[in-house]
């Protein structure tokens, strides 16, 4: 008897049917991006071996929400650094030279060290989260390993049936390869 | 390792393809040569010889280490502050050059971040060294416990555990953020074991707008975080030492000649790793002089800042008249450690006006001899600064007692350069050492007319 995997969905989530195609040069890429849109297709991936500006324009994608977990992050640390230093000070007082026992400015340092760290972790956590719900919502989909090379490449999930002007309109862009997966 | 057949380069205007990036980056995970194993031996040679000295003082005790009264700061404080230093040029170059835009950077960036995260993982052994009892090494963490003991905040002592644990935290996750979409590169024209561990490691990475949505900014606040990181932490590093009341060490010039000298060495220890790495995985097409060139520009600028550092230390020694402090001064240039304080004054403030010269900056044997003498000089300006000042104390006439280190200090900084070179001749051997996505990145972009604007 098998029990229902939940991670399963997250991390190997159900095949996508769609189209594949495989660009040799940036500009047919972008060229692509654009008629894809202008035709109403939506959820389509672009696979790129380095990030491009022309790509990123063409997309025109949301701003990722990244920010807001460092940003999070961040105050946390800067926080989680005031409260440590000021409590632990306040729970063993050592009266030294008459300074004060909650002294603001050397804990400064705490703070500031703790923002840094909370800030970077919290970042990484935020990418991997968030690429791994789009991929979730994505499922799994074609890839082929020159996109990490020297290839662009763009995956439009459709199903067999309807991929016929799919495939005629990134040829048509300029695709080296189309091709079903 | 072997590659897969791929596609003939594209046309681009410059030689260097995205396809020949990839595969020149990819080759220098095959197999190395005998001088890259000759290396790594005497790496792994020198590290056994560190735990041997390390063992025997943990067997008899510090009292190996040779401190006498007042030195009880020394040799390994001193690899402590140099190794920290070196990491500084890692972030410098990988995050303030990010924001600042500085394309030649994606050349070198790795190999500083390699050593960034490499000398962190070093520095740190040697608080631990230097507190002796090591298995009691948790007491410097604030954790809750029987007697309710807190650590000192008011310390600079803690704020450097924060910080030192901190920019160990991030120069990793820079440097492992930096990788995956370069370990997806080359899992993508690897086979057999290195294949799995390379699919492994990539975590997924296969480039989607998706993903490259999401890392672009999430690399820009990493480098944000990072940026003021660096100048941060060799400041705490300096007032462990600028707190103090101890004559040469309280000065409010510490914490930017600090940053200045960590980056300069630092600098001149990528030069260092760099020159016999290019030759070993023949990157020359790569690393180019131009490279050379601008990090020997760095370490300029940065040199000539400590050759001001040195000069004014020294000005208001003696123009500030306190005694103690023209004593500490008298004693570092002509006392017992004359040679400590000669040998950085001459290494670190006179040998850098040498890259003045154009020609000295693009030849790469005087840059590799000169990086050589820069990272000797900036061990023992540490020296000088720790041992030397403490052994030179002039408080009362007994305290005049000296220091001598003994073998066991000197073979366990040798174990240090041993444990550093050892990681790193490892890690370049097995991940790629040189950004694929970011070279590419500084070359044009194939397209289907040439000078068309996508």
């Amino acid at each position: 008897m098998s029990f229902p995997n939940p991670l399963a969905r997250v991390f190997r989530p159900p095949p996508t049917p769609g189209v594949l195609a495989v660009f040799g040069h940036l500009d047919a890429a972008v060229d692509a991006v654009i008629a894809l849109k202008r035709g109403g297709h939506q959820g389509f991936t672009v696979y790129s071996p380095l990030p491009r500006h022309e790509l990123e324009h063409a997309l025109d994608q949301p701003v990722s929400p990244v920010r807001m977990f460092t940003l999070i992050g961040g105050i946390a640390g800067c926080s989680i650094g005031a409260w440590v230093s000021l409590y632990m000070s306040y729970d063993w007082p050592v009266q030294v030279g008459g300074k004060t026992i909650g002294s603001i400015p050397p804990y400064v340092v705490i703070m500031f060290e703790m923002t840094v760290l909370f800030g970077a972790l919290t970042t990484l956590l935020g990418i991997g989260f968030n690429v791994l719900l789009a991929a979730t919502h994505r499922g799994t989909i074609a890839y082929d390993p020159r996109f990490s090379n020297d290839k662009f490449g763009i995956f439009v999930p459709v199903a067999a049936a309807q991929s016929g002007p799919v495939e005629t309109l990134l040829k048509g862009c300029g695709a080296d390869e189309v091709r079903r997966a | 390792m072997t590659m897969t057949p791929t596609t003939a380069p594209e046309r681009t205007t410059s030689r260097v393809t995205y396809d020949v990036v990839t595969r020149t980056i990819a080759r220098t995970l095959g197999n190395p040569g005998r001088g890259y194993y000759l290396l790594l031996g005497t790496a792994v040679g020198l590290f056994a010889f560190g735990v041997i000295c390390l063992l025997y003082l943990l067997r008899y005790g510090l009292g190996m280490a040779g401190y006498s009264m007042p030195t009880y700061w020394a040799i390994y404080i001193t690899c402590f502050v140099f190794w920290v230093g070196i990491a500084h040029s890692g972030t410098l170059i990988s995050a303030i050059l990010f924001l600042f835009r500085s394309g030649w950077r994606t050349a070198v960036y790795r190999v500083a971040e390699i050593m960034t995260v490499f000398a962190v993982m070093t520095a740190g052994l040697f608080p631990l060294i230097h507190i002796g009892r090591q298995w009691f090494f948790y007491w410097l963490v604030p954790y809750p416990n029987e007697r309710g003991l807190w650590p000192n905040f008011k310390s600079p002592l803690v704020w450097d555990e924060f910080a030192i644990g901190t920019y160990f935290t991030v120069s990793t996750c820079f440097l492992i953020m930096g990788l995956i979409p370069d370990i997806a590169a080359v899992r993508d024209v690897a086979t057999g074991w290195r294949r799995k561990l390379y699919t492994l490691t990539a975590i997924g990475w296969r480039g989607t707008n998706e993903q490259w949505r999401h890392y672009r900014p999430a690399y820009l606040y990493l480098a944000a975080l990072a940026t003021p990181l660096v100048l941060s932490v060799h400041s705490v590093v300096s007032w462990d030492f600028a707190m103090a009341q101890v004559p040469a060490w309280h000065e409010t010039l510490f914490a930017p000649y600090f940053v200045a000298g960590a980056i300069y060495s630092g600098c001149a220890m990528v030069i260092t790793l760099l020159v016999p790495l290019r030759k070993l995985f023949r990157l020359e097409q790569l690393v180019t002089v131009h490279h050379f060139e601008n990090l020997a520009k760095l370490c300029l600028l940065t040199g000539m800042i400590v050759c001001y550092a040195y000069s004014i230390e020294n000005f208001v020694a003696w123009y500030g008249g306190p005694t103690p402090e023209r004593q500490a001064f008298w004693y570092r240039a002509f006392g017992r450690f004359w040679w400590g304080g000669w040998t950085m004054n001459i290494c670190n403030a006179f040998l850098p006006w040498l890259l003045w010269f154009k020609r000295v900056r693009t030849n790469i044997t005087a840059l590799f001899v000169i990086a050589f003498f820069v990272n000797l000089g900036m061990w023992m300006e540490r020296f000088v600064i720790i041992a030397v000042h403490l052994a030179g104390e002039p408080f009362a006439p007994f305290v005049r007692a000296g220091y001598n280190a003994t073998w066991a200090d000197w073979g366990i900084m040798a174990g240090s350069f041993g444990w550093f070179f050892m990681w790193f001749l490892l890690f370049v051997k097995n991940f790629p050492s040189v950004s694929v996505a970011e070279v590419k990145e500084e070359l044009p972009p194939p397209r289907r007319a040439a000078g068309k604007h996508a």
